[in-house]
């Protein structure tokens, strides 16, 4: 990776201007990001040790880091489910993402671009839209629910919404583009020789694709996982149309912190160890799979 | 038989696409479906087919000021973000500079923060700072998630020119405004039009942070979300699907202009 990104680095031709061009350029976005990004972080750290003054939605510094402790202990539970669902959506999300972003990039030919726009054509129709979709269509009124009970897959009992099952390939529905695209641009780079090349050495399709195709695609895996776990890991829409109480994600416990409950700090506190433990498992994971090719 | 499983063994990879595509969009297909059902105000079950859901798109209350809410949000902010993003991504693109990764890393993190940490860490800002949750605090929320979508877009399209193109300009005499001009901006003009429908796409569609931000202010998505509890009329499957043919016309449209341009080049 490092000869590639040395040639595109060199090729662009980077000015060396030591003027104050490119800074007048960044200011006002960076500023931005740091009065709208950086700061609201900040205020959220800040609230997260905060304590009631009494009446409710009134808080007083009183830097209770017990608050982190307490909110923990409380919503473990949702917390553990949070990063279980993320983790086995990102999976499933990765095994239906790597054969159509194959197909697109070396199958399509002349439908190359047609196909590429197909796979974020369904952004446009509301995801809460398609979200209650598949509630409808996997619900107790829908077709799905019937033909297996006909069939006797599942039995009249067993319910298709409401089950963690629903909730994970909701999650794995919703962010199957962000899966596709990375794949796909890390894919469509790599040099069809190399792969004639490693079919002249006697290798067979699977080794071919195992020791040539998926090592060169690796960029797009580590891009396309994190772009889909990270938001999993945060969603509550998909567990509150698709699952039941108990599929409760970290998620719907900081928005009933904060918009039933107005209990600020815990839900800060939740938010702020969410962010956090985020990006532990994003900065181990780029340290392990070895590629900083990511903006 | 054993014709057909060599079939299917040579073309397993177009199979396997072709059921990928079906999943993507078994969805958009019932949204678009249901459109049509004479359902009233409940759009759970089949009851017959109608236009007049289409015919009368505004007829479920309050549907279409929610709508007028959501375009007018993404179009601010979608302009803005462009503007504030594409700065940055010429910075990139094209300047050596102290503070780089620095610049890399405020970029990317938005993008690696969950959405309901964005929106509860604004919404603790405007708290803290007295602003009440409405339509200016959505859209200032909006900008911040996009631009970082628009840096990178803008960036990919700028690392893909030729610089050869820009030597060509200077090498005519063309000083380096009219190269920027005349040359790099047509350039990256496609990079910046990709970018600003993908952040209006972001926007229109977002329901986390918007929650959070927007108060009383209902937005479409905010609309969905509430009308789901007690049954979605069919009017937002009629908007829902038209956004799906009007983004799909846009970009199929897009796609053929650019087609056009390169054949005259």
């Amino acid at each position: 990776m490092a000869s590639i990104r040395g040639v595109s680095v060199k090729s662009l031709g980077l000015k060396d201007d030591k003027s104050v061009l490119p800074y007048l350029l960044l200011a006002p976005g960076l500023v931005y990001l740091a009065v709208f990004f950086i700061y609201p972080i900040i205020s959220l750290g800040q609230m997260s040790t905060q304590t009631s003054s009494g009446e409710i939605g009134q808080y007083k510094q009183s830097f209770r880091f017990a608050n982190y402790v307490d909110a923990f202990l409380e919503s473990k539970e949702q917390f553990s489910r949070s990063f279980i669902y993320a983790t086995i959506a990102t999976i499933l999300a990765l095994a239906i993402a790597y054969p159509l972003a194959y197909a697109i990039a070396f199958k399509s030919g002349r439908w190359k671009n047609i196909l590429l726009v197909l796979i974020v054509a369904p952004f446009f129709t509301s995801f809460l839209l398609r979200t209650i979709a598949w509630k409808q269509i996997l619900g107790e009124e829908g077709p799905v629910i019937k033909v297996f009970r006909t069939l006797h897959i599942i039995s009249p009992q067993t319910t298709l919404t409401a089950t963690s099952f629903a909730v994970v390939t909701g999650l794995a529905y919703n962010f199957l583009p962000f899966m596709t695209l990375p794949l796909y641009a890390s894919l469509e780079r790599i040099d069809p020789r190399t792969l004639e090349a490693s079919g002249d050495l006697y290798a067979n399709g699977f080794t071919t694709f195992r020791k040539v195709t998926l090592p060169l695609s690796m960029p797009g895996v580590v891009a396309g996982t994190l772009l889909t776990f990270i938001p999993a890991a945060g969603d509550y829409i998909n567990a509150a149309i698709l699952g039941s109480p108990s599929n409760k994600m970290l998620g719907n416990v900081i928005d009933a912190r904060f918009f039933k409950i107005v209990d600020y700090p815990t839900a800060a506190a939740l938010s702020f160890t969410l962010m956090a433990a985020i990006l532990i498992f994003v900065t181990v994971y780029i340290r392990k799979a070895g590629t900083e090719e990511l903006v | 038989m054993k014709k057909l499983t060599r079939w299917l063994s040579k073309n397993l990879i177009r199979v396997y696409a072709f059921l990928g595509f079906t999943y993507l969009f078994i969805p958009v297909f019932y949204t678009f479906a249901f459109s049509f059902n004479d359902a009233g105000r409940s759009n759970l079950v089949w009851k017959g087919f109608t236009v007049k859901n289409w015919k009368n798109p505004c007829g479920a209350p309050d549907i279409c000021m929610a709508l007028g809410n959501s375009l007018k949000i993404g179009l601010i902010s979608t302009i803005l973000a462009t503007i504030l993003g594409t700065l940055i991504a010429f910075a990139l693109g094209r300047y050596k500079f102290t503070g780089r990764s620095t610049t890399n890393l405020l970029i990317f993190l938005p993008m690696a923060t969950p959405e309901i940490v964005l929106g509860a860490s604004l919404l603790t800002m405007f708290l803290n700072l007295g602003v009440t949750p409405g339509l200016v605090p959505t859209i200032i929320a909006h900008v911040m998630f996009c631009i970082s979508f628009v840096v990178v877009t803008v960036k990919a399209r700028i690392a893909s020119l030729d610089p050869r193109l820009e030597q060509a300009a200077m090498d005519l005499y063309a000083n380096e405004w009219q190269t920027f001009r005349r040359v790099t901006l047509p350039l990256v003009a496609p990079g910046i039009a990709a970018a600003a429908l993908l952040a209006f796409s972001l926007s229109f569609d977002d329901f986390i942070i918007t929650n959070f931000n927007s108060g009383t202010v209902t937005t479409f998505p905010k609309f969905v979300y509430t009308a789901a509890a007690r049954g979605i009329p069919a009017q937002a499957n009629v908007i829902g699907s038209s956004m799906f043919f009007i983004a799909l016309i846009v970009v199929i449209a897009g796609q053929i202009l650019s087609n056009k341009r390169k054949a005259k080049i």
